[in-house]
């Protein structure tokens, strides 16, 4: 193990190197735009043996990749924002295809206007594309969900591919303590890859069929399948991770919860800050805890009803909108998995941060502060209304 | 080159149980381009007729391997498979020689995909792009693309009072892929089987990307019986509309010059989508029309070094 002093754009490059996945293919969008250049010159330097694919768009980054994962290899590439949205049609088509490629999403907003800076538009309106969807609280995190989201997405049970968010700038560009495992130790975690699909073998298969009204309807129920097994498989995952790098990762991390009247619920690096806030309030003599959500996709809701399901008010901190009108996807999704429960807390949504906004830790602590069930069901933070 | 005897008994790569249409081209294109590779085949086609006729799930046309992913892009695809398989060697897994295939109909090829399909040729895969050019959307139903000639009615350009059919020229997706300056660029039709399977092998040789454009007729879209189906582009390449040449690093060559050049009017006069030109008020858009066809002929002979005197 090494520690490094490094951004979260590095140390994803630094996953990928070990992984040293047969192809990349990728185009440059800021705030990723490092790790294709990093990337560019572990190939450069002979530090990895992959063929680096410089395509001319995102679309065709996925499409090529796509390529590559029917050809049974590891295939990677990584975006932000328009370059997510550009690949929309083929994140769907990676997921039909059951093809466990792995994507770091560097989270900015999405045009118009156009803004580079963090929030989780992007991602959320990819969140219902089959992909498994894992999200970092720093840059520790965002190199190791690169490395779990191999084994996750590779599971038998599973084949599927995963995305791993990392807030834009916040932890893309600054600079944290990482602590690598040796190259030798993720060769053996994420093992030799075993591909259910290769085009490049002996015998002749045809990947991509047009399946009609007699078979599609089961090729998306076994896809389904594929998403039910997964919260079971990034838990063991989790798990063996957490013995060679002595991390745990599950579905959802609780933070002071087990006495908390009232608990936040976050994504992303905003969980980290959250976690201070919770202290700082606790020391007002608030009870209140936080509960971060590291996968949305599949949505770890019987977990969040068990974390839950014991407070007056729980409130969720949502840095997109989902224009239903009721606040923003997080805070929805919440809700819904809460429902089945009676005497269910009140729930109530924040919405963030919307193209990098800041949120500082007197915002935090003072939502704690309100977060009594008296408030709106909708409140914009820190926004000039 | 191959008799076609000796082609005959070459493995069939893409197998009879196809739903492509009587008298649809594309099949024998693909049936002939497969005939001339040695190596096993990895085919990614793009969303369109080919692949919808010929991947019904349970079952599939292609004894080779074949991906289908969308429609805009097969060249990114096919890239992705290329690039796996010249990395495999360096993480000790050589699994031998292989061709790469794309195929896109003229849709996929001229509109949607061109800068999927650009970027894999100025990249420098090694992979052959075959462009089946049928002039229309045949899989939507007959709508205008790049490739559709002038006049042609579709049903999005449908004559009418205000409209004489597609009112704007075909674009030259061949000459536009030979700017690229990659090593193998030809054009070649159905008609002209030996041409074709040279060509194909040619292009199957080159170590980079190389290109084919082969006229494909569709019955629906030309509205043509689908016995004519070989005759017509017989006559598309004996009117000049669609000459066979070949680009090899960069020296244009001309591979036919008809002895007895068919009317190009004559060409149109065969097909449905032209019908609305021969009602006897459009005989100054046939002439222009004509005309076109003869400019474009002439440019090319000028490329091919065809043409002596400078005058
Ligand atoms: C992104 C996208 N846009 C539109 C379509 C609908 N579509 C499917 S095939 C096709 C036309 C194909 O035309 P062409 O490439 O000429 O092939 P052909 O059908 O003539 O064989 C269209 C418009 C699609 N599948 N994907």
């Amino acid at each position: 193990m090494t520690i490094k002093a490094l951004s979260g754009n590095e140390a994803v490059a630094q996953a990928m190197r070990q992984i040293d996945p047969v192809v990349v293919a990728a185009y440059p969008i800021t705030p990723q735009t490092e790790i294709v250049q990093l990337f560019s010159g572990f190939v450069s330097d002979g530090l990895v043996r992959t063929e680096f694919v410089p395509v001319e768009s995102e679309h065709s980054a996925l499409s090529a990749v796509v390529g590559a994962a029917v050809a049974g290899v590891r295939a990677m590439t990584a975006t932000s924002s328009n370059g997510l949205a550009l690949m929309y049609e083929v994140l769907h088509i990676a997921a039909g295809l059951r093809l466990p490629i792995v994507m770091p999403v560097v989270t900015r907003a999405l045009s118009a206007p156009i803004n580079i800076h963090c929030d989780h538009s992007d991602v959320m309106g990819a969140r219902d594309s089959g992909w498994i969807i894992l999200f970092s609280e720093n840059a520790q995190e965002a190199y190791d969900n690169v490395l779990q989201a191999v084994r996750i997405g590779e599971h038998a049970d599973v084949r599927l591919p995963v995305m791993v968010a990392l807030d834009g700038f916040v932890l893309s560009h600054g600079v944290e303590r990482v602590s690598l495992l040796e190259d030798a130790a993720v060769e053996a975690f994420i093992g030799e890859y075993q591909p259910t699909v290769d085009v490049l073998g002996d015998e002749p298969v045809t990947v991509g069929a047009l399946a009609l009204q007699d078979s599609f309807f089961e090729f998306r129920r076994q896809m389904a399948e594929g998403l039910y097994h997964a919260p079971r498989v990034i838990e063991e995952v989790g798990r063996e991770f957490e013995g060679i790098s002595g991390r745990p990762y599950g579905l959802v991390e609780a933070y002071r919860t087990e006495d908390a009247r009232a608990v936040l619920v976050a994504l992303g690096s905003t969980a980290g800050s959250a976690k201070e806030a919770v202290d700082l309030a606790r020391e007002e003599g608030l009870r209140v805890g936080l509960v971060k959500v590291r996968a949305i996709r599949p949505f770890p809701a019987a977990a969040l009803r068990e974390l839950l399901g014991g407070c007056e008010v729980v409130g969720v901190l949502d840095r997109s909108l989902d224009y239903s009108g009721q606040g923003g996807a997080l805070y929805t999704e919440v809700k819904a998995a809460l429902h089945p429960l009676e005497g269910r807390p009140r729930a109530r949504g924040f919405v963030y941060g919307l193209g990098g906004r800041e949120i500082g830790m007197e915002d935090l602590v003072g939502l704690m502060r309100e977060l009594v069930p008296s408030g709106a069901d909708v409140t914009y933070l820190g926004v000039r209304e | 080159m191959y008799s076609l005897k000796e082609l005959s008994k070459r493995p069939e790569l893409f197998e009879a149980g196809h739903r492509a249409c009587a008298g649809c081209g594309f099949p024998q294109a693909v049936r002939l381009v497969l005939k001339a590779t040695e190596h096993p085949v990895v085919v990614a086609v793009a969303t369109g007729c080919l692949e919808v006729t010929s991947t019904v799930f349970p079952y599939t046309s292609w004894n080779c391997s074949f991906v289908h992913n969308a429609f805009e892009n097969v060249a990114a695809t096919i890239s992705g498979i290329e690039a796996a398989h010249s990395a495999l060697p360096r993480y000790g897994k050589d699994v031998g020689p292989r061709h790469f295939i794309a195929f896109g109909g003229d849709g996929a090829s001229y509109d949607i995909g061109l800068q999927s399909l650009s970027g894999a040729l100025e990249r420098g895969h090694r992979f052959l792009y075959v462009c089946y050019d049928n002039g229309a959307y045949a899989n939507t139903g007959v709508q205008r693309s790049g490739a559709t000639p002038r006049g042609a009615g579709t049903t999005t350009t449908p004559p009418g009072r205000f409209l004489d059919g597609k009112p704007q020229r075909r674009k030259d997706l061949t000459a536009i892929i030979a700017a690229h300056g990659i090593p193998y660029v030809a054009q070649a039709a159905i008609s002209n089987w030996r041409d074709l399977v040279r060509k194909a092998r040619r292009a199957l040789d080159t170590d980079g990307p190389s290109f084919l454009n082969i006229l494909t007729p569709c019955r629906l879209i030309w509205g043509t019986a689908p016995e004519e189906t070989v005759d017509l582009v017989r006559h598309a390449v004996n009117s000049c509309f669609w000459p066979l040449f070949e680009v090899v690093d960069g020296r244009w060559k001309l591979n036919y010059k008809p002895k007895r050049r068919q009317s190009y009017v004559d060409w149109l006069r065969r097909q449905r989508r032209f019908a609305h030109l021969f009602d006897g008020r459009h005989d100054d858009l046939l002439a222009e029309l004509e005309a076109e066809v003869e400019a474009a002929w002439r440019q090319l002979l000028e490329r091919c070094g065809e043409v002596d005197d400078k005058s």
